[in-house]
């Protein structure tokens, strides 16, 4: 009851050829009136409660996908709208697409359809509502038991398997002691070039003492992006 | 301080929020009307501030949400202030100091939107502050007193002395009640340009705090409105609430006619309308006294 | 010890610890020394005096010296050399019109004085509440910033290696100010407040042109030939008042009940101060002033040479009610208030900033004098003893920071409150000590408010609350500057002097204990000097039950902030870097570019100098004024003649 009321959904274009934004836009209209359930297009990841993909994930995109995916107060969940946002669709071969949305972060709901139909899309959201219902018990639970949140990811900046490093990821989950070990390894880096592998220890540690109950997780999502 | 007064205060801490958040929630459904849709319920701003609070919160630094928690506190404290009968001048000082406390909040993000939001609440703050003062001061020349409580024991109603006031303080609600063309701190429609400004960096129940505070805030606004209505004379308050609603009515449908203006045009519009209206209706009091 | 003798220790005191400080060329200990114990000599004695005053049941003290013989041969001679020394500099310096100016303002009364045309017998000193509250300001507040200039100093020929170390000089200067502000404040006696008037002139002109850069020097015969046209308009007042009207002292003039009409020497005197306490047209050389070094800022803009100026217009205040000079002096007064403070939001130097809202906030002063009502100098009053506090902490804050960070651009301040947060906190209190609600100022704008709304002034009210609009975004977005918190960035190394935190940390107190103590204060400092003024009785300003939520207020202000520190708000939250449209580089202050490269991200403050400009509006608001004050000076003067 609390949160199927009022789902914020926040709006991302991975890449994709725009006929599901127009369909997601569409949506908004007073045609369809999302407002009826609660649902406003907030554009801010920071009061969204569900997140809506469109398009496939290329490498540009990848990173700013996880990142306002980590910025999402928990419980989120994720919708891929449209084909291309589930599986990579007509572009799945293309060069820079990564795939699916799933690729970068955990997809909840598959919306099918080229361009995604609002119909379809509205339904979509609604079962996503069931999710984040979930969702939320699960973090009552993990809250009771001394976690803040259910699971955090790292935000890739890279996500091509070149060039990734995993020492330029940046933690979106840090202590306030955290960002500060963090930016005097960066003061350190630039005042001396140090090696390589001194600095990719130290946010490892970070993130270490930040959320132990992330790592698996995140571990997990690394090897898609890899795969990818 | 009597009991009365105590009691008038705890009305309002409790009334207040459900009253804000139906009049904010009635604006939502009378937008929509408007635009041709239904709209969501009226109950909708109590489900997503719900909603939030039950969320996780995430902020940017730690004291984001002291900033936030005095901005509540002093608003909450604002409202009680007036609705205690307490002096107008005052109310509206501690008024523009919980603002501060909110543009506070904004800047010390460090988000670009945030920060954005925050310069330019300040610049909405420039251009209503002198006007709310100035409704202070209607009220001390048309009936002598600042103080709320022997506001409301006239026998004529403000607005026959000051209607000039009436107009100027309906004209920067809107840009206290955050609508359309001066909404520039924070965009209530759809994501553009400044995401939601002033509130893009709280999130869950900092960013609920800063909804129910506002709740509190346009019920003290329409508050004030009510004054320039009420007299001694019981019947005079139904006036009052017919006034409050036509003037909330007003601001939505103004919300819904016009597009976001740019600051400056803000700036220039607000205070020649403060000055053309409230100032010429000082003058005359003035010259009448 | 009796009082008289005190204050005769408070004016000449300084002058001997200015002769000891000269002579000492190093920066020594033993220098430090001389000026920490002489500094709270004076502290205390000045205390002292004004507590004795206070407590004292009889406030007015006149003191009648029966042996002036030798006083005023000094007076006589420190006029000559004060003229002679302005002269030589002058010639040196090819400024001819100070000359002028200073021949006009000293010689006649020269002539008056040396033929005997003086009016004699009358008291020459007059210790009142009035006095005391001065005696506060000056002898706590003043002698703080001398103290903190013996190490601000140091440290500022340490960064500034270019200027040539005079500190000696310098230091020296302030104690002789801080002399003649004594005898200022203590004399009743028109030709020794006109001499003391002098000396503060020559000392701000010569504190001013410190550094001897070419814009030091500018700027320093600017604050001269300004100061000495106010000069002119004393002197031109005090010979009116001997030879005319035969009276020889500021208290016959000022007294409600007297007999002679006194609206011209009023009117010169009143113009007088308008100069000294930089109201427009005559604010430029209060922004000139900045280049010195800081503790002349802070000395000159917050308790002593622009306080007196409207201490002058507050002693006048009863005897312009309802002229057209009090009017005038409102409308002006007004008229800087606002346009200082629309000038304020568009400069970024965090000095000059300053500088505006001291011009602004002398400016609601002068107004509120001017009004002649009980209320505006009740307002006044609080206003210069709240001004004086922050105003001077202030200066002396953005004096370290430029000492820590190599520079006072508001726009450097980003992020204070990380890098240095023992000078951010105090900085926090200082500006909300300027325009936050329950402190201080807010206090006295609220009379100010009252006070004009009941002298029906209109357009002043107009100019109040405009004013009070544009004062809240000026100081609101540099507070916003300082309390941005910025991740991954480390506190700077904090070079700040214990001698100068010797100064700082009395003021921040004394700005917080001073928003308690106010209704004490009104009650016993400045209900006496209403009495005296006016010979009535007024009404609190501020009613019971106001002050006692204004109590509450500023109880919720510093409890809130300590009871979230126990009460654990905020401390599940988790933390996130902002918003940055997804590509946030980590650090809330990088983003990472379509080419994938990181760049910085800066919000810089809005200025709006295509608005509000000192380009556009300087120079049009300086001719308004300058023909307000013709206009006054020829009706009023021109009229009487």
């Amino acid at each position: 009851m609390n949160i199927s009321k009022s789902p914020w959904v926040l709006h991302y274009d991975g890449s994709s050829c725009n006929g599901c934004d127009i369909e997601v836009l569409a949506t908004m209209t007073p045609l369809y009136d999302v407002e009826r359930f609660g649902i406003i297009n907030t554009g801010n990841p920071k009061h969204a409660d569900v997140l809506l993909l469109t398009g496939g994930i290329n490498a540009q995109t990848a990173p700013v996908v996880r990142q306002l995916y980590n910025m999402m107060p928990d419980p989120k969940v994720v919708v891929a709208c449209g084909i291309c946002a589930c599986d990579g669709g007509i572009f799945k071969e293309c060069y820079n697409i990564l795939g699916g949305a799933d690729k970068v972060v955990p997809v909840d709901v598959y919306v099918p359809g080229c361009a995604v139909r609002p119909e379809a899309l509205i339904e979509g959201v609604v079962k996503a509502v069931g999710i984040l219902e979930e969702k939320r018990k699960k973090l009552k639970e993990s809250m009771k038991a001394g976690y803040c949140t259910v699971d955090y990811s790292k935000i890739a900046i890279h996500m091509t398997a070149d060039d990734y490093d995993p020492s330029t990821q940046y933690d979106a989950v840090l202590t306030e002691e955290a960002l500060r070990q963090q930016a005097e390894e960066k003061i350190k880096a630039t005042a001396k070039p140090a090696p390589k592998p001194v600095n990719a220890a130290a946010p490892k540690a970070a993130m270490a003492s930040a959320a132990p109950a992330a790592q698996p997780k995140a571990a997990d999502n690394n090897v898609k992006g890899e795969n990818g | 301080m009597t009991a009365w007064m105590i009691v008038k205060a705890l009305i309002y801490i409790l009334l207040a929020p459900l009253i804000g958040g139906m009049l904010s929630g009635l604006d939502r459904v009378v937008s929509a009307r408007m635009q041709g849709r239904q709209g969501p319920p009226v109950f909708q701003p109590f489900y997503d501030v719900n909603k939030l609070l039950h969320k996780q919160t995430t902020v940017v630094n730690s004291i984001q949400v002291l900033f936030v928690t005095v901005y509540l506190i002093f608003t909450i404290f604002t409202g009680t202030l007036f609705f205690a009968g307490g002096d107008m001048l005052l109310v509206f000082f501690a008024l523009s100091m919980s603002e501060v406390m909110l543009v506070l909040a904004a800047f010390s993000t460090n988000g670009p939107y945030s920060i954005m939001g925050a310069q330019r609440e300040l610049l909405q703050m420039m251009c209503y502050e002198p006007m709310t003062l100035l409704v202070a001061i209607g009220f001390y020349y048309a009936n002598g007193s600042f103080m709320v409580d022997d506001l409301i024991r006239t026998q004529v109603p403000a607005i026959v002395q000051i209607p000039g006031f009436f107009i100027g303080f309906v004209f920067i609600l809107i840009i206290k009640l955050r609508k359309s063309p001066f909404d520039l701190s924070t965009s209530h429609h759809m994501h553009q340009e400044m995401v939601k400004g002033l509130t893009t960096d709280l999130s869950g129940s900092n960013l609920a705090l800063v909804e129910i505070a506002e709740w509190y805030d346009v019920v003290l606004m329409l508050g004030i409105v009510g004054m320039f209505f009420i007299t001694a004379n019981p019947i005079s308050r139904i006036w009052a609430i017919i006034s409050c609603a036509v003037v909330f009515f007003l601001c939505t449908l103004i919300d819904n006619l016009f597009p976001r203006v740019k600051y400056k045009t803000m700036l220039i519009v607000t205070w020649s309308v403060i000055l053309v209206f409230a100032g010429t209706n000082l003058l005359i009091l003035n010259v009448l006294k | 010890m009796a009082i008289p003798n005190v204050v005769n220790f408070l004016i000449l005191f300084p002058f001997v610890l200015a002769a000891l400080i000269f002579i000492q060329k190093e920066a020594t200990p033993l220098r430090s020394i001389v000026i920490i114990l002489g500094g709270f000599t004076i502290m205390i004695a000045a205390v002292y005096v004004a507590v004795n005053v206070l407590m004292s049941g009889d406030t007015s003290q006149y003191m009648y010296l029966t042996e002036t013989h030798i006083p005023d041969k000094f007076v006589i001679a420190g006029e000559i050399f004060l003229m002679c020394l302005v002269c030589f500099l002058s010639i040196k310096y090819k400024k001819i019109y100070a000359i002028l100016l200073s021949l006009v303002g000293t010689i006649p009364v020269l002539w008056m004085d040396l033929s005997g045309r003086v009016v004699e017998g009358n008291t020459h000193f007059r210790i009142d509440t009035f006095a005391a509250v001065m005696y506060l300001i000056v002898g706590i507040v003043g002698i703080l910033i001398c103290i903190y200039a013996s190490g601000y100093m140091k440290d500022y020929h340490h960064h500034h290696t270019d200027v040539q170390d005079r500190s000696n000089y310098f230091l020296a200067l302030m104690f002789v100010f801080l002399g003649a502000m004594f005898g200022l404040i203590s004399s009743d006696n028109l030709g020794w407040i006109y001499f003391f008037w002098e000396i503060t002139s020559v000392c701000s002109f010569l504190m001013i042109g410190y550094t001897r850069t070419q814009e030091a020097v500018d700027n320093s015969f600017r604050a001269l030939w300004m100061n000495l046209l106010g000069g002119c308009g004393f002197a031109a007042g005090l010979m009116y008042c001997n030879i005319a009207l035969g009276i020889s002292n500021l208290s016959q003039v000022t007294d409600v009940n007297g007999t002679i009409t006194v609206i011209v020497p009023v009117t010169l005197f009143a113009f007088a101060a308008l100069t000294k306490s930089a109201q427009f047209p005559f604010s430029r050389w209060l922004l000139g002033a900045m280049v010195a070094p800081t503790p002349s800022s802070a000395l000159l803009h917050s308790a002593t040479m622009v306080k007196i100026g409207v201490y002058m217009l507050i002693r006048l205040s009863p005897v312009m009610e309802g002229t057209l000079t009090g009017v005038m002096i409102t409308v002006i007064g007004g008229f800087t208030f606002f346009v200082a403070s629309l000038l304020a939001i568009t400069v970024s130097d965090g000095k000059k900033v300053l500088a505006y809202s001291t011009i602004s906030n002398l400016g609601l002063i002068t107004a509120c004098a001017g009004t002649g009502t009980t209320e505006g100098v009740w307002a006044a009053v609080m206003l210069v003893l709240f001004h004086a506090v922050s105003k001077s902490l202030l200066f002396q804050t953005v004096g370290d920071i430029e000492n820590c960070m190599h520079s006072r651009d508001i726009e450097d301040m980003h992020g204070l409150i990380i890098k240095l947060p023992r000078l951010a906190f105090i900085m926090i209190i200082g500006i909300c000590g300027m325009f936050m609600a329950p402190f201080g100022m807010l206090v006295s704008k609220w009379a100010a408010l009252k006070s004009f709304v009941d002298s029906g002034s209109v357009w002043l009210v107009l100019f109040l609350v405009f004013g009070s609009g544009s004062t809240l975004f000026y100081w609101a977005k540099w507070l916003g500057k300082i309390c941005t918190v910025i991740h991954q960035s480390f506190e700077l190394e904090d070079i700040t002097p214990r001698s100068e935190m010797v100064s700082m940390l009395p003021l921040t107190t004394m700005i917080i204990v001073m928003c308690f103590a106010f209704p004490w204060m009104s009650a016993h400092m400045i209900q006496p000097i209403l009495d005296e003024a006016f010979h009535t009785n007024i009404p609190d300003v501020i009613g019971g039950s106001d002050v006692i939520i204004m109590m509450i207020m500023v109880a919720m202000i510093f409890a809130i902030p300590i009871g979230s520190r126990f009460l654990s708000i905020g401390k599940n939250s988790k933390m996130t870097m902002s918003y940055v449209a997804g590509v946030n580089a980590g650090d809330d202050r990088h983003y990472i570019d379509s080419f994938g490269k990181e760049r910085a991200l800066y919000m810089s403050n809005w200025y709006m100098e295509d608005f509000f400009g000192e380009k556009k509006l300087l120079w049009p608001c300086i001719w308004i004024s300058t023909v307000l004050v013709l206009v006054m000076l020829i009706v009023v003067v021109g009229g009487a003649i």
